[in-house]
Order: C-alpha cells, then sequence, then structure tokens
C-alpha cells in the first residue's frame, strides 16, 4: 500500500519534472512564438516545480511511514529495517543506504528547484500579460533555463528511483523481521545530522549549476544574476561545510581511533566540490568588480556539481574497492554515463559560448586584489586536483598495472599542508591589498603590523615546544590573518563611530549593510580557528594502549584514568559490554568514562562496534577506546587512551564558519531601506 | 607595467609547478601495496620497508594474544600460502578467528609481517540471521575469542 502510493509519487515527479523542462526550454529558447504563449511556458514551468516538490514529498513521506511502521512489504524497509532498531535510528536509516539515499537526494533537489520557482515570483515571468510579440525579453529567460537545467539533473534522479534503484519494490511475502542498518550507522545521534547536511550542500550546487547551464544558453551572465547565484552556492557550501565538519565529528565520536579525518574516498569526495565551490565564492567577486574570469566562474560552478556527481559516484558504485566491481551493479554505470554526458555537454555549452564571455579587463598590477584571488584560485584547483589525483590513483594503477594498492594519509598531509598554509596567509594579505593597483603604503603598513603579530604567536609556539616546521607556520599565519582581519573590523567600527554610533550598533551595522564582507572575514577566522585546532593536535597529541586490571592507573598527559570494572548491558538492538574507568586531570577526579563494545543482534556480520568515551574540554579531550576485554572473569581490559588537544576547537570553527556563511546570505531588511553615506 | 605581469606569470607558474611536482613527487612514496598472502610469498620480494596491507583470513587456532604485554601473533592465510603477523597491538574489537581482516605494516626480518594496525574487511552486503540463532551465544563466543 505504502509502497505503491511512494511509486505512485515518483512517477508524478518524473512527469512534473518532464513538463518543468519542456515548458522552461520553451519558455528559454523560443524566440518566434508569441511572448503571452511563452510567458505562460514560463509560468508552467515554475508551477511545474511546485508540483514536483509536492509530489517528491509525498514518496519521500510514503517511505518515512514505510520504515516507521517496519512495513517489510516494501523492499528498502526489509533491507534497513528491524523491528528492535529505536524510532530515531529507524526515521534516519532513509540515508543508512543507496535507493534510500537517491530518494533523499531527489526529495532535496526538488525542494531547491521549488525554493528557486518561489524566489522567482515576482520577476514577471509568471504573469501572462499581453506584450511585444516575438520572444521572451532577454533578461526572463533566465528563470525557465534555470527551471529547465534542474529539471534535467532531476530527471536523471527521479528515473534512477523509478528503475534502477527504486526502493519501493514490493516483497512478497514479506518478512517478519530485517537486518537493520548497518550498525555503524545507528551507532550515535550525529548519524541524523551530518549526512542531511552533506545532501543539502552536494544537491544545493545544482541550482548554481542551472544558473551557469542557463548563463551559457543566453551568452550572458549580468552581475544581477551572479549576484544571485552566488547566494545559492553561499548556502550550499555552508551546509557542505557543517556536513564535512559534521562528518568529521562523527567519524572523531564513533570510529574509534582517535582522529577526524583520515583522507578516505567518502571524505575526499565530500571535500572535492567544497574546494572548487570555496575557489568560485572567491574568484566570482573579481567578475562583480572588474568583468574578468566569466568562462572560468561559469566552468567552477559546473565543475563543482559534477564533482558533487562524481563523488556520489565515487563512493556508491563500489568502484574503489577495485576497478572491476563497480560494472557488477547498474547504477555505476548509469551515473558515470550521466557525468560523462553532463560533461560534455557542458564543454560544448562553453565552446560554443566562450567568444561572448571574453572578458574586457586585464589585471594591472602585479600586486592586487585580484592577484590574490587568482592565486587563491590556483592554489584551491590545484589541491583539488592533487585530492582527486590520489584517490583515483589506485584505480590508474589497478588498470595499468593490476597492482592493487592504496594511497596512504601522509600522501595527502604531504600535498595539502603546505597549499593550506599558503592559502592561510593569503586569506591575510588579500583583505589588505586593493583592487586593480600596487599595494600602497597603507596595505604595507598593515601587513608589516600583521607580520610582528604572526611573529609573536610563532615565538610563542616555539617556546611551549612546537618544533615542526608546518605547525609553527600555520600559527604565524593565524595570527598575520587574526591581525588583518582584527584592524578591519576596528578600522570599519571607528568610521561609524565617528558618525555617532555606539561601537555595538556600528559591530552590527557592519553584518547588516555589508553582510558578505564581513561574513566573509566571520567565515576565515572559523578557518583560523580549525587550522589552529589542526597543528596544536597534531603536535601535542598523546597516545598510549595498555592492559589494566582492577585498581590499575595508567597516566597520559596531564590525565589518569583508573580501571574500575566490566560490566554488561542488554538492551533490545543490541548487546553492549563497558569498562568504566575513573578519569582524573591533574590530581582531582573528572568523572567516570564508560567506554563500550557493542554487538547488534540483527546484524548478521556480527561484528563488535567499539564506543569511545571522550571527555571534552577547550584545553584537550580524554579520549578511550575498548580495544579487548577479559571475557572469563571480567577481570582485566585493553584501553586504548588518547589525549586530544584542541579538538574543541575543531568543531567550534566549523560553528563560526555556518555563522559567518549564514552573516553573508541573510537578506537583512534595513539595509534597503536607509541609506547612509558610508563607504 | 610589463615587467610586473610577467613576475606574476611566473609567480602563477612556479606555484603551479610546486602543486605538480608535491602532486606527482608525493605518489610513489605513499603508495601502499595490497597483496594476499600468496602473492606475497610468490612475488618478488619488495624492498624492506615497503608498507602493505596484507589481506586474508585469521587461521582458527593460530590467534595468540598476551593482554599483559599487549602483544598479538596469529597467523593470516588465503588457502593458498601462510604468513605469521605480529605485533604491538590490541586485537580490534571485532577481531575473531576465521574472520577476513586487513593488516597494515611492513613484511620484516625472520618472515614475519609486523603489523602496525588491524583493519576488519567491512561488507556492505546484509543478510537477515537465520532463525534459531540466540544472539546472545554468538555474543558469549565473541566475547570468549576477544
Amino acid at each position: 500500500m505504502l509502497g505503491t502510493l511512494g511509486y505512485a509519487s515518483l512517477v508524478a515527479a518524473f512527469l512534473g519534472a518532464a513538463i518543468g523542462c519542456w515548458c522552461g526550454l520553451k519558455a528559454g529558447l523560443d524566440r518566434t512564438s508569441d511572448e503571452r504563449v511563452l510567458r505562460v511556458c514560463a509560468l508552467a514551468a515554475r508551477r511545474a516545480a511546485f508540483f514536483t516538490f509536492g509530489a517528491m514529498s509525498a514518496a519521500m513521506l510514503a517511505m518515512e511511514a514505510a520504515l516507521l511502521s517496519h512495513d517489510f512489504s516494501v523492499e528498502y524497509v526489509s533491507r534497513v529495517g528491524s523491528l528492535e532498531t529505536p524510532a530515531y535510528y529507524t526515521a534516519i536509516s532513509l540515508w543508512s543506504s543507496l535507493d534510500g539515499s537517491i530518494l533523499f537526494w531527489a526529495w532535496i533537489l526538488s525542494g531547491f528547484v521549488a525554493l528557486f520557482a518561489y524566489s522567482r515570483r515576482r520577476d514577471g515571468t509568471g504573469s501572462p500579460l499581453s506584450g511585444e510579440r516575438g520572444g521572451l525579453p532577454h533578461e526572463l529567460r533566465n528563470t525557465p533555463l534555470v527551471v529547465a537545467s534542474c529539471c534535467i539533473v532531476g530527471l536523471f534522479f527521479y528515473g534512477l528511483l523509478l528503475g534502477p534503484a527504486n526502493p519501493f519494490g514490493i516483497v512478497d511475502p514479506p518478512p517478519t523481521n530485517g537486518p537493520g542498518p548497518n550498525p555503524l550507522l545507528q551507532n550515535h545521534p550525529l548519524m541524523g545530522l551530518h549526512p542531511p547536511m552533506l545532501y543539502f550542500g552536494f544537491v544545493g550546487m545544482t541550482v548554481p549549476f542551472a544558473f551557469a547551464v542557463a548563463g551559457l544558453i543566453r551568452g550572458n551572465v549580468e552581475t544581477r544574476w551572479l549576484r544571485e547565484s552566488r547566494r545559492w552556492m553561499i548556502a550550499a557550501w555552508a551546509f557542505l561545510t557543517m556536513g564535512i565538519i559534521g562528518g568529521g565529528w562523527w567519524s572523531y565520536e564513533v570510529l574509534g581511533w582517535g582522529g577526524a579525518w583520515a583522507w578516505d574516498p567518502v571524505e575526499n569526495a565530500s571535500l572535492l566540490p567544497w574546494l572548487t565551490a570555496t575557489a568560485f565564492l572567491h574568484s566570482s567577486m573579481v567578475q562583480e568588480k572588474r568583468g574578468m574570469l566569466k568562462t572560468w566562474n561559469l566552468s567552477l560552478m559546473i565543475g563543482t556539481f559534477l564533482l558533487t556527481l562524481f563523488g556520489t559516484f565515487l563512493t556508491r558504485s563500489g568502484v574503489l574497492d577495485s576497478v572491476h566491481s563497480f560494472t557488477e551493479g547498474v547504477i555505476g554505470p548509469i551515473f558515470l554515463a550521466f557525468i560523462a554526458l553532463l560533461s560534455l555537454a557542458s564543454l560544448a555549452l562553453i565552446g560554443w559560448r566562450s567568444d561572448r564571455l571574453h572578458a574586457p579587463g586585464r589585471i594591472e598590477g602585479a600586486v592586487s586584489r585580484e592577484t590574490a584571488f587568482l592565486f587563491n584560485n590556483l592554489l584551491l584547483v590545484g589541491l583539488t586536483f592533487t585530492v582527486l589525483l590520489g584517490t583515483m590513483w589506485p584505480l590508474v594503477v589497478e588498470a595499468t598495472s593490476g597492482d592493487r594498492i592504496s594511497v596512504g594519509a601522509p600522501y595527502f598531509n604531504q600535498v595539502s599542508s603546505p597549499v593550506g598554509l599558503a592559502l592561510l596567509f593569503l586569506m591575510g594579505i588579500g583583505p589588505v591589498l586593493p583592487w586593480r593597483r600596487g599595494a600602497g603604503a597603507a596595505a604595507r603598513g598593515a601587513l608589516g603590523r600583521a607580520g610582528a603579530a604572526g611573529a609573536v604567536v610563532a615565538a610563542a609556539a616555539l617556546a611551549l615546544g612546537m618544533r615542526e616546521v608546518i605547525p609553527v607556520l600555520t600559527l604565524l599565519a593565524a595570527g598575520f590573518v587574526i591581525c588583518t582581519i582584527v584592524e578591519e573590523f576596528v578600522r570599519a567600527i571607528k568610521a561609524r563611530s565617528l558618525a555617532g554610533r555606539s561601537t555595538v550598533a556600528a559591530f552590527l551595522e557592519l553584518f547588516a549593510r555589508s553582510g558578505r564582507r564581513y561574513g566573509g572575514y566571520v567565515v576565515h577566522m572559523g578557518v583560523v580557528v580549525i587550522a589552529l585546532a589542526i597543528s596544536v593536535s597534531w603536535t601535542w597529541k598523546t597516545e598510549r594502549e595498555q592492559t589494566l586490571f582492577k585498581g590499575q592507573r595508567l597516566a597520559v598527559g596531564e590525565y589518569e584514568i583508573e580501571f574500575v570494572e566490566l560490566w554488561t548491558r542488554e538492551e533490545p538492538h543490541r548487546f553492549v559490554v563497558g569498562a568504566s574507568f575513573d578519569a582524573y586531570r591533574g590530581g582531582s577526579l573528572l568523572g567516570r568514562q564508560d567506554p563500550r563494545l557493542n554487538l547488534y543482534v540483527r546484524d548478521p556480520s556480527q561484528q563488535l562496534i567499539a564506543t569511545p568515551a571522550v571527555a571534552s574540554s577547550l584545553s584537550s579531550d580524554l579520549y578511550l577506546t575498548l580495544m579487548a576485554v577479559d571475557a572469563d572473569n571480567l577481570e582485566h581490559a585493553t584501553v586504548k587512551a588518547i589525549v586530544n588537544p584542541g579538538m574543541a576547537w575543531l568543531w567550534a570553527g566549523g560553528g563560526i564558519m555556518g555563522v559567518g556563511a549564514l552573516l553573508a546570505i541573510v537578506p537583512w531588511g534595513f539595509r534597503r531601506r536607509r541609506a547612509v553615506p558610508l563607504e | 607595467m610589463k615587467s610586473r605581469r610577467l613576475w606574476m606569470l611566473a609567480g602563477l607558474v612556479a606555484a603551479g609547478g610546486a602543486i605538480w611536482l608535491l602532486a606527482f613527487g608525493g605518489l610513489n612514496q605513499n603508495m601502499v601495496f595490497f597483496m594476499t598472502p600468496s602473492e606475497l610469498q610468490a612475488g618478488e620480494p619488495l624492498p624492506p620497508g615497503t608498507s602493505m596491507r596484507l589481506g586474508g583470513r585469521v587461521k582458527p587456532g593460530s590467534v595468540q594474544w598476551d593482554a599483559a604485554q599487549t602483544r598479538l601473533r596469529f597467523v593470516l592465510t588465503d588457502e593458498g600460502a601462510e604468513i605469521s603477523v605480529a605485533g604491538s597491538v590490541a586485537p580490534p574489537a571485532m577481531f575473531r578467528e576465521g574472520m577476513g581482516v586487513v593488516v597494515e605494516g611492513t613484511y620484516g626480518p625472520g618472515q614475519v609481517f609486523q603489523a602496525d594496525g588491524i583493519m576488519i574487511k567491512h561488507s556492505n552486503e546484509y543478510a537477515p540471521p537465520g532463525d534459531g540463532v540466540d544472539p546472545s551465544q554468538t555474543y558469549r563466543s565473541l566475547l570468549e575469542s576477544s
């Protein structure tokens, strides 16, 4: 029943997208028909976007209802559901397997398209008033073309759901129970947070992509459209950022090895589009101010979207297990064909239109804001390339020589740390430099002060015993960037104070009036905090592993743990064995820590899943993982104890980046109403 | 003016070249070979210290786990060949005899593989457990083998 309802909704969504696509293309491309007809088409395309969203919502709700009511006659539920799984994990098991993830992805996509269509409700395409004969005005073609481009992507996903990735298949007779979701995915509540964030980020990149396609078809990208696409990109970018940091947090809390980032292909796949999106957010400013880099910016928008698809393909098709394994599934080749098709079509569009997009401006000074952005883009795209290379290299080697290899985390660290460091320095240099011409005395003075601040921070790090080159330089860069950002704020607030505002009012006004600029600085601050956290934890992380008997103690860094006892607990969906430790810090009791091992009863592979115990504080975390237990007498336990300094700042930095991005896109009401002749 | 543009171009080329070198130069040093015990025994000896991942099954009855010293020894097999593995690592929680594991480390002196870490081969395939299996029994046997 729910399965049929869900499938019918998917069919409706597919038809809605097909109508949206056809009407959008007609309104956007037809140059001969009556304008009234085309306006009706444009209106129909927008309405189709709303309809598709409604249909996809129905499909998603049908799936959620099936999951929560344990309707095992629905094929997806029979694969990921179980009667014992708690309701929360049952609800979020929507994204615990391939078909459900695609359903979730498609629902978000339909939502983004509907939101875009809603945002264009007053642009004139929706009012079928009589106008001049002969086509829709040029600037109005943007809306239907963006809807149509999104619908083409939508048709692919809805089509996947109707055919090879149909989650609503019917199982007859239905089983009485299922295996439950992958144990690793039902072991921590954070699982409900970062996957949706990542999906919102990935799918959100579709709208800028559609803007780029529409811009290429129209042969023009007006500053207004560029700004708007940039807002969509910032929103998607913010979700992606939170998703990546949240994923790191999940991995830290669940996987038990004491780190947040392992350069795993799944992680790399989320980083690649983030890097190119970040490049676009910077290079688009050059186009806005100077009219340059039009083709480059469109390429970045398209490339970012293609990388989201490619990342999904990499991690979902099984191609990374072996070159030969991905052909076993149907989804892999279909995804690859779609990516190839979109890439070729985009390249053809760019080739066809590049002469129209030729930039009038040129770089004038070797040391200017433009150059800083140019280097920023070179570094970000270079980093994208190296991460992609390292992720794909095992496939290349296997395809050419047959050897099975993997590329270790040291490769990625080796490449990303100098590039990241250079980017960090640029973050301090860029905002100080003026557009167009070389740096004046003011900029040189600011750079000098920032350099001095950085040197002080680096000297402090050396005095505290930091010896490795990259972390020390990172701290230097951090001091440098913080100094320039603080100076930017102080100068702007002073200027407003002179106009009679209080300091607090002036500070708030900065975000209200130039949210993008000052929000951007807040994002930079978040990046600096993350860089600091990584350097500190990299340098001062300590780790010990030992078997402890009752009452025995183990000292790690400034912490000490005492083994109290082993205990077991039976829950409906799992068995738990835990070890209790009393944790001390500097001699005083912190409290009890209980690292655990879990066995999920419905998990056919019957693997024990560890749950580390983390005692967080602003300065450092005590991280305990239970490695082995004495099953016979419950006398001793083997524990890995890690002291991780600065981890809390890693998550905080992600939060700061998110707040900064929010400040940059929120349309503050009074920005338009009152104009103050400042800046 | 011209020289400035030239400087900028030179800077861009230098930065791009540096990334290029980093990217390809680092690859060969950081490649981890993935082999099976048979391939390791049959193939040409790799230079000592080459990091690799060895994948196989834990031979039943071969596990010696010294909890007090956290010393682990076991034999990894792929039905064709057997390799002794040793390491100062605790068996990860999921470690059981007969199961598929991947050990990361180097093939050291004395034909013993020195493991720095153990990974369990995850399988994404799910099948419901058969009826009549008491999960608490599985749990017990798991605890006993760890």
